[in-house]
């Protein structure tokens, strides 16, 4: 029993999001992955069998247990990212599921963007589709460290190798232009259960893992960086307590590299150096922090630091810079103002921003540049340039997922109308 | 070599603490609602973590239904006074008294639904323009599509059609007059997650969440303990069984297991083996298939 705990202390974390189209088996397999591991309880099951028997419908529909609104459930459609949580020994995993249909776009983007890996489903029957192009793409694009194309229904085609292979020779194809770093197929079938949680001995032909030993193994500890430190500041701690009385702390998430005590450091936009007295918790001092830990910094000089700023390593500082490119998709069903005002948030900071100009939109079913028509309405990807009221400290999103992105706040309605990785400081 | 690897729990906390003082940061005048259960209870030691070493920067905030585990209502008091932070208490009879609510006729009468109106007419009181709430994706279905920063109009109403994306770091907790947020730091949260967490960090909890002897009535297979606000009815007989309970809600409407669970660990062996959710034994979301759903829509937590 003892070990078993100490096991549960030392899992790690990984972050997934599900790629695919309407039919193409989904949340059977989400399903089956949360049946396998023992996360779907009994009073959910008993509800869903209690739904879809009241519905007339002979099987139960595992959607039921990821579709929890009332409009999901009337019309059998998934209107929102859903969370979905499961466990084995070796790690703990946070699924991203993201719906198929129309808000396609908006809601892949929205769960990539915290995703270490996304899993992109395949129909064996109909090999690769625009919709499969589209996944890679937004995969692509949002920087995810490693797809898993599953290539699913593979009962369907008699489990013929040849199927398989074409359908890896496609997708290889398409993804040469991408970027993505490591792609792994998976023969599966999700209903059946063939490669999922166990290997299966009907594609004696497939060499590889099965989908869950390869979720439980890959390794995703790069997924930050550990090289330019960045510290936005996030909010400033001055207990004015008897015993902290001179006590001011720049609390905040360290978004990149490695803090000591003693390191030196410069405060920006200030551009002040000065040196890191101490790394305080709750816990006691810390020899270093790193991302993505949150911790309250000290710094040797008393200098005017607030929310909104950055502390860098001297000799390592980002951008600084009120002109910045971005590859945006647009979320709002009210079009991209050319020209408009909206709200920056990037890191801490919140400023206001000029679009100053479209540069060209995405076709992401072909990856080719659309030039002669500029108006960027819901779920499209265009590059921009944007002018900043106050200057931004800025990487470049493939270099820094946390100082490399940011999302645009329509002034007036207050929602969040976009979101953007920064391409290049000018 | 060097690992910079954050185990699973340790990035949870991060996360939260980031929520946290994110919420203090961007908010005029935030609260945190506090109902004694196990998760409010991990909240305040996220807010000691996330501030020290200064106070928080905002008060705690009970809704009492009235119909609350006297042992709830000691222990709140308990870590209040052991905190030396600011309580607020704001309870549903007042509500009643004040005709802004209305009682459940019925054998079964829950205040569950009352508390919105009471937690709302507070909000307003005290111009709270954020809410720091222990709610869990992983507790409920409607609750799986809750974002972190969950805005709520004028009304107080939770519209899930029309939720504000959330992407990386990035939060928009902008908002007009009148509306506010619900907050929740321990969205990625399990509640195993929350057992481990609470015995890692050596937290004291209720003593109801542990084994022992109790009156319960059985009611439609669910355990209430026997108290003054149910009345058994003809069919249903009150017998002492060994429980413990794994929420903490009302005594009308939450459900007692059958457990010899005595200690943190052996509560833990029970969660990993547990066939039921946690929420299985909640009268309140048996109401119907979206019964939390709607209420969330009025202003539930």
């Amino acid at each position: 029993m003892q070990k078993e705990k100490d096991t549960y202390l030392e899992m790690d974390l990984l972050r997934f999001t599900t790629a695919g189209s309407v039919d193409d088996g989904k949340s059977t397999l989400i399903g089956r992955l949360l049946f396998d591991s023992k996360a779907i309880f009994d009073d959910q099951l008993e509800s869903i069998e209690r739904v879809s028997a009241h519905r007339g419908e002979g099987d139960f529909d595992l959607a039921l247990l990821t579709d929890g609104l009332r409009a999901e459930r009337e019309q059998g459609i998934t209107i929102d990212v859903a969370y979905r949580y499961f466990a084995t020994p070796r790690r703990k995993f946070i699924i991203s599921d993201t719906p198929g249909h129309i808000q396609y776009t908006r809601n892949m983007v929205t769960g990539a963007s915290t995703a270490n890996l996304a899993i992109i489903l395949i129909d064996a029957r109909k090999g690769v589709i625009e919709q499969t192009c589209r996944h890679a793409f937004i995969a692509s694009l949002l920087g995810i460290q490693h797809v898993v194309l599953c290539i699913n229904k593979m009962d369907l085609v008699d489990y013929k190798e040849e199927v398989y292979r074409e359908i890896v020779e496609d997708f290889k194809q398409f993804a040469s232009r991408l970027n993505l770093a490591n792609i792994k197929f998976i023969p599966i079938s999700a209903l059946v259960g063939d490669n999922v949680v166990n290997k299966s001995d009907r594609t004696p032909w497939y060499r590889g893992e099965s989908l869950l030993y390869f979720l439980e193994t890959v390794y995703v500890g790069s997924n930050q960086n550990h090289v330019e430190a960045r510290f936005p500041v996030q909010y400033v701690i001055r207990p004015q307590s008897k015993n902290w009385h001179d006590y001011r702390g720049f609390s905040g998430r360290v978004a990149g590299g490695v803090f000591k005590p003693g390191d030196e450091v410069t405060v920006l936009p200030s551009g002040f150096n000065s040196k890191i007295k101490g790394i305080h918790t709750f816990d006691g001092d810390l020899d270093e922090a790193f991302s993505p830990m949150s911790v309250t910094l000290t710094l040797e000089d008393e200098i005017d630091v607030s929310r909104g700023d950055m502390i860098v390593k001297r000799n390592n500082p980002p951008q600084v810079s009120q002109d910045i490119d971005a590859m945006i998709c647009w979320f709002n069903e009210k079009k991209l103002q050319p020209r408009g005002k909206y709200i920056i948030r990037h890191t801490t900071r919140e400023a206001r921003c000029l679009l100053k100009e479209v540069k060209y939109k995405m076709n992401i079913n072909t990856l080719h540049k659309i030039e002669d028509d500029l108006e960027v309405g819901l779920n499209e990807i265009a590059r921009v340039s944007i002018r900043s009221s106050m200057p931004l400290f800025v990487d470049e999103y493939r270099d820094n997922r946390n100082t490399g992105s940011l999302v645009l706040i329509d002034e007036f309605t207050n929602e969040t109308v976009a979101a953007g990785m920064i391409v290049g400081g000018r | 070599m060097h690992s910079y690897n954050l185990t699973h729990l340790q990035q949870l906390e991060a996360e939260a603490i980031f929520i946290m003082r994110e919420v203090a940061a961007q908010f005029e005048k935030p609260v945190l609602l506090f109902s004694g259960g196990k998760d409010s209870i991990v909240m305040v030691r996220l807010a000691q973590k996330a501030f020290f070493p200064g106070r928080f920067p905002f008060p705690l905030m009970h809704i009492d239904t009235g119909h609350n585990f006297p042992e709830t209502i000691e222990f709140r008091d308990w870590l209040v006074d052991h905190l030396g932070e600011r309580l607020i208490v704001r309870s549903v009879q007042d509500s009643i008294d004040q005709g802004r609510a209305v009682e459940e006729k019925g054998p079964n009468p829950s205040r569950n639904g009352l508390q919105t109106i009471t937690l709302l007419d507070a909000l307003e009181e005290f111009q709270f323009d954020a809410a720091y709430g222990g709610a869990r994706r992983d507790e409920e279905k409607a609750r799986a599509k809750e974002r972190f920063f969950s805005h709520r109009d004028e009304f107080g109403q939770w519209d899930p059609k029309n939720q504000r994306p959330e992407l990386w770091n990035l939060f928009n907790g902008r908002k007009n007059v009148g509306e506010h947020f619900r907050v929740f730091p321990l969205s990625n949260w399990t509640e195993m997650d929350v057992w481990q967490y609470i015995k890692q960090e050596e937290l004291k909890i209720p003593e109801i969440y542990f084994s022992h002897e109790r009156e319960v009535v059985n009611r439609g297979g669910t355990l209430l303990a026997n108290s003054e606000y149910i009345t058994p009815q003809d069919n249903e007989k009150v017998e002492t069984r060994t429980v413990r309970f794994r929420t903490v809600g009302d005594m009308t409407c939450t459900g007692a297991v059958e457990s010899v669970a005595h200690s943190l660990d052996d509560i833990i062996r029970e969660v990993a083996a547990a066939k039921q959710t946690e929420r299985g034994g909640r009268a309140d979301d048996r109401r119907s298939e979206t019964a939390m759903e709607d209420r969330k829509k009025q202003g539930y937590f």
